[in-house]
């Protein structure tokens, strides 16, 4: 079984709530969740935002529901580091 | 899982609504003390009422106030919210019924249509109060109409404080400007008096 370390989301979103309100709530989903949030662009009502999410088990389904209860919307996951599960020690 | 009060909060702050929930509370709190002032300038300039008839006038207003600002604001601020959520949807591509932005836009007109229509009721029985005491208390030691008119005035010499501190400006300034408006209220209902 693999475990995911990093992630990198391109991620549409509106502008509330704030970049620091939204990558609090990713981070809350895991207990050692280390969030980068860094806007992309910005458009009238959305901004465009690339998410950066390390851990030791990153749970991406939780992730991508945090965003969407959020209000934001995941485009495409641009990068991910994944161990197998014995490499993780 | 966000906790209620924190959840809330959010909701608050994705739709804005913290400063539209002030200016709803001061703006009807405030038609509702010159209401109930109003009333009672009425009452004491006109020909001796009894007391348990202005109570109900001022209670039938009150009640008034308090359906009217709690209805009126429902209604517009649904369709203003489900406009702004359909635009959002119609940015992001996508249906956020389910998000915080769609709870918001379902919860937030409830809220604001309590603040609108409490805090005419709410400020209105405050200024009824001293009336039903002296109804109640044979041994009140001052005239209904004029403690009741006190209360009023010095609920909307408050309000005015409050928007004063928003606006930072000085709060006794700001605390005048409603008061002249009230004083200003009672000399024109002085005038129409018969």
């Amino acid at each position: 079984m693999a475990i995911v370390k990093k992630l990198v989301l391109d991620v549409l979103k509106p502008h509330h709530p704030g970049g620091l309100e939204f990558a609090k709530a990713i981070a809350e989903q895991g207990k050692d969740y280390r969030v980068r949030f860094t806007v992309e662009g910005v458009d009238e009502k959305t901004e465009t935002v690339m998410v950066v999410i390390e851990g030791e088990d990153i749970q991406f389904d939780a992730i991508e529901q945090a965003i969407e209860s959020m209000g934001g919307s995941l485009h495409s996951v641009d990068e991910v580091e994944v161990l197998s599960a014995g490499e993780s020690d | 899982m966000l906790g209620f009060k924190r959840d809330f909060r959010l909701l608050l702050d994705i739709s804005r609504s913290h400063a539209i929930a002030r200016r709803y509370f001061v703006v009807n709190g405030f038609d509702g003390a010159l209401t109930m002032l109003g009333i009672i300038m009425g009452f004491y300039f006109s020909e001796d009422v009894g007391l348990t008839v202005v109570i109900s006038a001022c209670l039938g207003a009150a009640v008034a106030l308090g359906v009217s600002g709690m209805s009126s604001a429902y209604i517009s601020e649904a369709a203003e919210r489900k406009q702004e959520l359909r635009n959002l949807e119609s940015a992001m591509v996508t249906d956020l019924e389910d998000s915080a932005h769609g709870r918001a836009a379902r919860l937030v007109p409830a809220v604001i249509a309590l603040v609108n229509g409490s805090a005419p009721l709410l400020i209105s029985l405050l200024i009824i109060a001293p009336l039903a005491v002296a109804s109640v208390a044979p041994a009140y030691p001052f005239e209904p109409l004029q403690s009741a008119a006190a209360v009023a005035l010095a609920i909307i010499f408050l309000l005015g404080v409050f928007l004063g501190r928003i606006s930072e400006t000085h709060w006794l300034l700001a605390g005048l400007r409603t008061l002249v408006i009230a004083v200003a209220t009672g000399g024109i209902i002085y005038l129409l008096t018969p």
